[in-house]
């Protein structure tokens, strides 16, 4: 055992231990992560999963700084209590274009993974408003400033960008027309073939009923496109993984 | 008598780590025999547990596992084990004419619990845990006798999995309220008198020579849905206007912010997301409320 002989050498080189220990930490690191970025079975495509519109793209920015996660976590696991409750488990394609996932482990409120189309848009702009007023035993704080915070999307267009420099496949077109299909989306008086055509499955509403954009009707056009962009009565989960 | 100060004699034998650090030496005694048998059973356990569990990345993928586990089929074969105890209880809902649901005792006793808990899950949050509604929100009480479109099981049914002017299901129940203020279908002195009228029928406090003028437009504007006496229309989702059961508040400002702006409540179709026994006990469940018809 000459080798563990010589740890006061590398106890007392803060240079060495530092570099060593990194290798080390390396390797752990190293073992675990790699592979989840070329295993098959870790890499599921699953249809109907698209990028955020803007205006979603803009709510979630609003979820992400009121801190709703702290609260909510957006991860039904594969348990039976939780499929029973809020539906089918969560698959990680679901949240392949989420900068950071919101995945979460503190449940003070309900899971919020697939509350998109689970209630109404008035309700969501009632429940955001004043919690209390609609579910009497709620301890969620009131959001009704979310309301008188008006949006022009003039900067979502950048923010898209920074999610296309990670992996988010938007495309030159997307980001060229974020400030438009930004507004698209809260009027259904809008011209939407265009939104339509590069997103898909979109819902166009006007969210809190107000004539401007809000942060509110953002944060509805996000609640409510969650867990809704797979169909399950089409999706069949591979076992494997 | 003082305690004679103790100086621990380094243990014979067993010398030190070599440290030194400002002259403080470290003795190098043997680990705990039982910490060191723990750590060689751990040892030994992650053998196994490789062997059994999914584990080693490969190139194509991880090695299975002697065991076959996953979660997905451990959480499916699950259900499957609480859906297939369920299975005849809930055919028989299914098979069951839903009008003989409410009468037949055997599946009214899995139908009541197995709806409260559904009513509980998704309906609750907008028609309240106990089933009240919000009064003055929009939000209906299904407890009372009230229905704006059908209090039978088949219309609750019906309701329940289309929904009420949803975008999402092209059979949802639909009625659209004109904005009579905002979009100038009538001046807003004759929207005070219709205010008064409504006012007048639901037995209020009211100015009368208003209300007369407001019977005539009532008439001609608001009848065809809400009817000649203003008793509402179930197939329009037309709300009574001559009892006290306000869905928006029933005082002067309130009913004239409705005949300015209308009213447009939305319920989504669970069609989508509940399954046919589902929906059935979860109808049977309001059904059985108090308000059933």
């Amino acid at each position: 055992m000459a080798f563990l002989d010589k740890h006061k050498a590398i106890e007392t080189h803060a240079t060495l231990l530092m570099v060593l220990s990194l290798l080390v930490v390396a390797i752990g690191g190293i073992v675990q992560i790699v592979p989840l970025f070329y295993l098959e079975n870790t890499i599921e495509k699953v249809e109907g999963v698209r990028p955020y519109t803007p205006l979603e793209l803009a709510g979630q920015e609003v979820y992400l700084r009121e801190g709703c996660y702290v609260c909510h976590s957006q991860m039904i696991r594969p348990m039976r209590d939780e499929v029973e409750r809020y539906g089918h488990y969560s698959l990680a394609a679901e949240s392949q274009y989420d900068h950071p996932f919101q995945w979460g482990s503190k449940r003070t409120g309900p899971d919020l993974a697939r509350v998109g189309g689970k209630y109404s848009d008035a309700w969501h702009v009632d429940h955001l408003t004043d919690p209390q007023s609609v579910v009497p035993e709620s301890v969620m704080p009131k959001y009704g400033f979310l309301s008188s915070v008006k949006l022009d999307g003039k900067y979502i267009g950048a923010r898209m960008w920074a999610s296309s420099m990670v992996g988010v496949p938007y495309t030159e077109e997307h980001i060229a027309n974020a400030v438009v299909d930004f507004a698209a989306q809260v009027d259904p008086n809008a011209d939407t073939v265009g939104l339509l055509e590069r997103y898909g499955k979109v819902n166009v509403s006007n969210f809190d009923g107000q004539p401007d954009v809000t942060e509110m009707d953002a944060l509805i056009a996000y609640l409510q496109v969650l867990g809704t962009m797979v169909d399950f009565s089409t999706f069949t989960p591979d076992a494997s993984r | 008598m003082c305690a004679k100060k103790v100086i621990k004699k380094p243990a014979q034998g067993v010398g030190t780590t070599g440290h030194s650090w400002d002259g403080i030496e470290e003795l190098n005694n043997p680990l705990p025999r039982w910490w060191v048998w723990v750590f060689c059973l751990t040892i030994i356990w992650s053998v196994g547990y490789v062997i059994a569990y999914p584990a080693w990345p490969l190139i194509k993928g991880a090695t299975p596992g002697l065991l076959q586990s996953s979660t997905r089929a451990d959480v499916q074969a699950e259900i499957d084990r609480f859906d297939a105890a369920n299975a005849g209880i809930k055919a028989s809902l299914v098979a069951a004419d839903l009008t003989a649901i409410p009468a037949d005792k055997t599946l009214m006793a899995y139908a009541e619990p197995a709806g409260a808990s559904i009513f509980r899950n998704n309906c609750a949050q907008c028609h309240g845990s106990g089933a009240a509604g919000v009064q003055g929100k929009g939000y209906p009480n299904l407890l009372d006798n009230d229905w704006l479109w059908g209090g039978d099981m088949e219309a609750i049914y019906t309701t329940i999995t289309h929904g009420v002017r949803n975008t999402s299901d092209p059979e949802a129940r639909y009625s659209e309220m004109p904005k009579f203020g905002v979009d100038g279908l009538l001046e807003p002195t004759q929207i005070n008198a219709v205010v008064e009228h409504v006012l007048a029928i639901s037995g209020q406090e009211h100015d009368k020579a208003l209300a007369a003028e407001g019977a005539t437009l009532f008439a001609d504007n608001c009848s065809v849905c809400h009817g000649e006496q203003g008793m509402g229309d179930r197939t329009q989702g037309a709300p009574n206007l001559t009892d006290a059961i306000w869905l928006y508040g029933g005082d002067r400002d309130m009913i004239k912010d409705t005949v300015n702006y209308a009213r447009f409540g939305v319920m989504p179709a669970w069609a989508g997301r509940l399954s046919e026994d589902e929906i059935r006990a979860v109808a049977a469940y309001v059904h059985s409320r108090g308000g059933g018809e």
